[in-house]
């Protein structure tokens, strides 16, 4: 055991050597992204063409990049949070204006996504998208067909929502996507109420809508759900686009006979971006501007693109993108299709703390 | 925080020292010291800090939450920010009474499991002869040259519908082919991990008190017609009564406080004041609360250990 924690000093202390002696020399850009969410050639080609070492680290939800970011000293230079995260930090005073002298490519984006995104960023001056997508529903055609017959239709929320419908799925397995503020924003939406409500009778509202089907859900989680919809343990699901085209692509590799569709339902619903921004208190300023830079390009974001199947902001990139990827209208959606979709803007402390509470009383069942 | 409780011991060892020569004085002095240091540094400090911002109001800022400590030209208006309104706001709330009693619950049951699983192990730990005692011993310290999350990860693989425990069943025809295994993500999974994680610490104090028992009280008793089960009951068990209270309460302790184990084997439905704590905390972003959530937790679990620590003075 004394040996062993002998080994141990000698390797931290070697590690800490061998980084003090790497930061005279080399330059660093220390990167906080979802994971799964880039093709890692992407970071290699960047350190070879501009000498400065990516320290790349990943993350599985917003909430804990937040706390990191609120506890202050996180050491990380760009970070991805989504659309209502990124408004909130900005006010919490989290991230530094970004210097647009040292990011010509900015000419690249698209006016549509960042007209959108100003919402959460006004004037952009914080952020530029990095990838954008939409909530919908995830389907395994033949179960469900089988489960409801051949001709109920697809493309509405009543075919999860509906608790006649929900009941007749609980054999073949429903998963509800475990995050609140996106999931409540999509059942006020589908009763007709403002997605982008903060009152609480609407929240109180859209958590019925949950509860209904409380009883037929077998599970609520944010990235098993891809595997499961996959293998066929599940065989519908409320999911992100990328994340259900993903698990198409796996059933499709696996050869199990699993038929996966995305759903962007007639009702509309949560349009989402994830996007690059810099800390107040990041320590390789000028790395992370040449980092992000580099990321607007438009054949490295393409390559992105084609490898996560979500949609980036950045027009000039289209032409490198993959037809397959341009063309699915679940990762690009038509102009028509896009109108349906919504944005919310952040809940105060208040607020998060009945949609919260609310969330628990349906995942406990209580 | 931390001057002002080492300066206790200091003074104490001032007078003691006057008497028992320099040295003697120092060691002593230090003996005292290093404890009241450690609890001072890593028990009452970090207790403070959670405790003030359980006083608190959330903001939106760096850190999210309001007043923060400005130096003593401030103090008054400081203090007077502070309030209970988390506190109020937790005997409001059902949530969090059903979450403790629900943790305190699981803790209750896991540590009943983990009696009956470990006195028998640790029985014939004590009663093997002394050449295999540490080998004994050695294995159950094992596990622990392994992360406790790969440990938990590992059960995944075990518990889950499509796996290892489905394909034993299905191997040796217990189980019909189309048939699985639903114990991942129910709250018996959460025993289970509860009982394999926290066995060794419940089998080693019940080993070392098994182990100074003098085996000829029940030779004796033996002799003298008593029947083997009876004898148990009469002299083992409760000679072996401080290792109960022992790994009783080092396992039931951590186990009300669990988030891991739930997080990952536990189902949605799996209601523990750990994953309360982290909602409140990162779900939320409501520090304040998530502060107050842990005090109370502090404060529910220092009664089990004042039981031990009164149990533990009856044996010295």
């Amino acid at each position: 055991m004394k040996k062993q924690l002998l080994g141990l000093a000698a390797l931290l202390a070697a590690s800490v050597f061998s980084a003090s002696v790497a930061g005279a020399q080399e330059r660093e850009v220390h990167v906080y992204n979802w994971s799964d969410y880039i093709d890692e050639t992407i970071l290699t080609d960047f350190t070879k063409e501009t000498g400065i070492k990516v320290v790349y680290d990943v993350f599985d939800s917003n909430e804990v990049v937040e706390t990191k970011l609120l506890a202050g000293g996180s050491g990380y230079d760009v970070v991805v949070p989504t659309g209502p995260f990124l408004a909130r930090q900005i006010q919490a005073g989290v991230f530094q204006k970004l210097d647009k002298s040292k990011l010509p490519n900015l000419v690249n984006m698209w006016p549509q996504v960042s007209d959108r995104l100003a919402k959460y960023d006004p004037g952009n001056q914080y952020a530029v998208n990095y990838m954008w997508g939409t909530t919908g529903i995830g389907i395994n055609v033949d179960k469900v067909k089988k489960a409801l017959g051949d001709n109920v239709p697809l493309d509405s929320w009543d075919v999860l929502f509906k608790p006649e419908n929900a009941k007749k799925l609980k054999s073949c397995g429903i998963n509800i996507l475990d995050a609140s503020d996106e999931t409540f924003a999509i059942a006020m939406n589908y009763i007709g109420k403002n997605p982008d409500s903060k009152d609480t009778k609407d929240l109180e509202a859209g958590g019925k809508v949950y509860q209904a089907i409380r009883p037929y859900a077998k599970t609520f989680n944010s990235s098993a759900y891809i595997n499961d919809l996959a293998n066929g343990d599940i065989c519908i699901t409320i999911g992100w686009s990328g994340d259900i085209v993903q698990a198409k692509t796996r059933a499709e590799k696996a050869n199990n006979g699993v038929n996966i569709d995305f759903i962007i339902p007639k009702e509309g619903t949560y349009m989402w971006f994830d996007n690059l921004a810099i800390p107040a208190d990041a320590k390789n300023v000028a790395e992370a501007h040449e980092f992000i830079n580099y990321l607007m390009k438009p054949e490295v974001i393409a390559k992105a693109s084609n490898y996560v199947q979500y949609a980036n902001g950045n027009l000039a990139s289209q032409k490198f993108v993959d037809k397959e990827v341009l063309g699915n209208p679940n990762i690009y959606p038509p102009e028509d299709v896009v109108k349906r979709l919504f944005t919310i803007s952040p809940y105060g402390p208040k607020e998060q703390r009945v949609l919260n509470r609310v969330w628990t009383q349906i995942k406990t069942g209580k | 925080m931390a001057a002002s409780s080492d300066t206790a011991p200091k003074t104490n060892a001032k007078t003691t020292g006057d008497d028992g020569g320099h040295s003697a004085g120092l060691s002593r002095w230090l003996v005292v010291a290093i404890p009241y240091l450690w609890l001072a540094i890593f028990f009452v400090a970090p207790f403070l800090i959670i405790f003030k911002i359980s006083l608190s109001d959330t903001a939106i800022a760096i850190p999210p939450y309001t007043p923060v400590f400005e130096g003593f030209g401030a103090i008054g208006d400081f203090v007077s920010q502070l309030d209970f309104e988390n506190y109020v706001f937790l005997t409001d709330d059902p949530l969090y009474i059903e979450a403790y009693i629900s943790s305190l619950k699981i803790a209750l049951v896991s540590t009943v499991l983990l009696l009956i699983v470990g006195y028998p192990m640790a029985l014939a730990m004590a009663r093997a002869s002394s050449t295999i005692r540490p080998t004994l011993v050695m294995l159950v310290i094992l596990p622990f040259w392994t992360s406790f999350l790969i440990r938990v990860y590992a059960w995944i693989g075990i518990l889950k519908p499509d796996g290892l425990l489905t394909l034993l069943l299905h191997a040796i025809g217990l189980m019909g082919p189309d048939d699985q295994v639903q114990i991942f993500r129910t709250d018996t999974a959460v025993y289970i991990g509860m009982v394999y994680s926290y066995l060794p610490f419940m089998v080693l104090p019940l080993y070392s008190a098994l182990e100074k028992m003098d085996h000829s009280l029940i030779e004796a008793a033996n002799d003298l017609g008593c029947p083997p089960w009876k004898a148990f009951w009469k002299i083992t068990f409760p000679l072996s009564l401080p290792g109960v209270i022992a790994g009783s309460m080092i396992c039931f302790i951590p186990i009300t406080g669990e988030f891991v184990i739930p997080d990952l084997l536990g189902g949605a439905d799996t209601l523990m004041i750990g994953k309360t704590l982290w909602t409140e905390f990162f779900g939320n972003r409501d520090w304040p609360l998530a502060s107050a959530v842990a005090v109370v937790l502090l404060v529910l679990l220092v009664v089990p250990i004042m039981v031990f620590q009164n149990q533990q003075k009856k044996v010295a």
